[in-house]
């Protein structure tokens, strides 16, 4: 019961990305494609569910007073991974990703599990905060993507599907969309939520 | 019985008998020539966005208002202000539904989402006006010559790109490319003293805006005349800078809010990308007006001079 808890914290109630409002650099930046989106929940989802492990792993060998630096040197490992492997296997997705691989280092979100659970719970229970984690920070992600590809460009995925009769609305596919998708997308969550609340 | 209770309520206690209605209304009948002008010169499709502007930031506001159970005020005139002054902030061969998207736009994530009436930063219409320039570049830049219906550039466009003037008449009259509503200058300005005449618009505003602008294009070399006639800067002056809900309250703040509008637009129209600026100018002053509106509060029990 504890470990289905720990899973579905971060589909809704403390999902990242609309309900902690954490992570926003590449939720923002990168949110210009299904694709776009799609890979960097991905690989923030690689980095976050190994580092919770390892930091897991190894909480109480971790000195308090630096435990913050121990934080990044481990994730920092994993950021190192996914970014060799997606420009090895990738390389497109790679070049249109560019800084925000790296930039996963300091990614809120897997500092602040780090920080919040893992450092604090056994192994497997950390596993399933990451997955719940991972999972909650990668659909808001593809749902923000999806929303700003469809109206800036007719497609999902790079498919068309609006045909040619629609004009793309070329605002949401810059960087002033993705803040629009972004407040629209949170204003509709928050009334979902309170919906749920009063029920 | 009602009338024996006490009221206390703060200040102000004095009202004049002026209403949000009559003062929105009071614009609507100031920017009816500038409209006449634009149907006047665009032909019917230009009324048509209008209407299409108006209808669509009417219904905006009522859904909006509906869905988050306020009290439905579209009687009051304000969205029709917005339709209307984003219709004349249009290319008048954009097409209708991209007006609509652009007003349904000014209205729902321009005004409502910070509640209504009074609580907007920005300009709505310009907001939508900015969406839509973001949103569809090409149709937004593409002019209509009133002359003869094809394609032209503005006088603005002219003189950036190829360095032609427009002779002066022309630009007061408006027989030239442009926006539906800001290419008469002669309408504006009728308009423009209607407002003045009943007090519904302070002249700081429109002053040191054209001010500032006569000046500065003054000391770069250029013609002032024809940068105070040419593009939106008549219609953002009178229009627009001096929306009530998005301009500095105090006196001393008005004047910084159009100096600094005009400094902006000078900045762009001869430097910048862009061959016209009045629209960021006055959305890029809007931001700042709280800010003005904090270091200019004037002194509550008086000032104390100076060496006095």
């Amino acid at each position: 019961m504890t470990l289905l808890k720990d899973l579905t914290r971060g589909l809704w109630r403390e999902n990242p990305i609309f309900r902690l409002l954490i992570g926003m650099c590449p939720t923002l930046a990168v949110t210009n494609a299904a694709i776009n989106g799609l890979a960097m929940g991905l690989a923030t989802s690689f980095v976050l569910i190994c580092s919770s492990i390892i930091i897991s792993l190894i909480k109480n060998f971790i000195p308090s007073k630096v435990r913050i630096p121990c934080f990044i040197i481990v994730i920092a490992t994993f950021v190192t991974i996914a970014d060799l492997v997606l420009a090895a296997f990738f390389p497109d997705i790679h070049a249109v990703l560019g800084l925000f691989v790296p930039l996963i280092v300091v990614n809120c979100v897997i500092l602040g599990r780090a920080e919040a659970f893992a450092s604090k719970n056994p192994v497997h229970r950390s596993i399933f905060d990451a997955l719940g984690m991972s999972i909650g920070f990668t659909w808001a992600l593809l749902l923000i993507s999806i929303v700003r590809e469809i109206l800036g460009m007719g497609s999902v995925f790079g498919i068309n599907i609006l045909g040619k009769a629609f004009t793309p609305f070329l605002i949401m596919v810059l960087p002033p969309g993705a803040f629009l998708a972004m407040g629209v997308l949170l204003g509709i969550m928050n009334t979902i939520q309170d919906k749920l609340a009063t029920r | 019985m009602e009338k024996e209770k006490l009221l206390i309520t703060s200040s102000p206690h004095i009202k004049d008998d002026d209403t949000v209605e009559k003062i929105m209304y009071g614009v609507i009948i100031a920017l009816i020539p500038a409209s006449v002008m634009g149907v006047y010169y665009f032909g019917l499709h230009a009324l048509l966005l209008i209407i299409a502007s108006i209808a669509a930031a009417v219904v905006t506001e009522a859904v909006f208002q509906k869905f988050r159970n306020y009290p439905v005020t579209i009687t009051d005139g304000s969205a029709v202000i917005t339709g209307l002054l984003l219709a004349l902030n249009l290319p008048p061969g954009l097409p209708v539904w991209m007006a609509i998207v652009g007003s349904v736009f000014a209205i729902a994530l321009g005004k409502q989402v910070f509640g209504g009436l009074g609580h907007n930063p920005f300009n709505p219409a310009l907001i939508g006006r900015a969406f839509l320039v973001a949103s569809f570049p090409v149709h937004m830049t593409t002019w209509i010559s009133p002359v003869d219906g094809t394609t032209t550039a503005t006088p603005l466009g002219l003189m950036k790109l190829q360095g032609v003037s427009t002779d002066y008449m022309s630009l007061f009259l408006g027989k030239i490319g442009g926006c539906i509503g800001e290419t008469s200058a002669l309408a504006i300005l009728i308009g423009a003293a209607y407002l003045l005449y009943k007090g519904y618009i302070d002249w700081r505003i429109p002053l040191s805006y054209l001010g500032t602008v006569a000046v500065l294009t003054t000391v770069f070399g250029q013609d002032p005349i024809f940068h105070l006639f040419a593009g939106g800067l008549m219609l953002g002056a009178f229009f627009m800078a001096t929306d009530m809900v998005t301009s500095p309250i105090t006196k001393k703040g008005r004047w910084i809010f159009g100096i600094g509008a005009g400094i902006l637009v000078v900045v762009i129209r001869l430097w910048g990308g862009y061959p016209e600026g009045v629209s960021y100018s006055i959305l890029l002053m809007n931001g700042v007006t709280p800010l003005i509106n904090r270091y200019t509060r004037p002194r509550v029990f008086g000032e104390v001079k100076n060496n006095g």
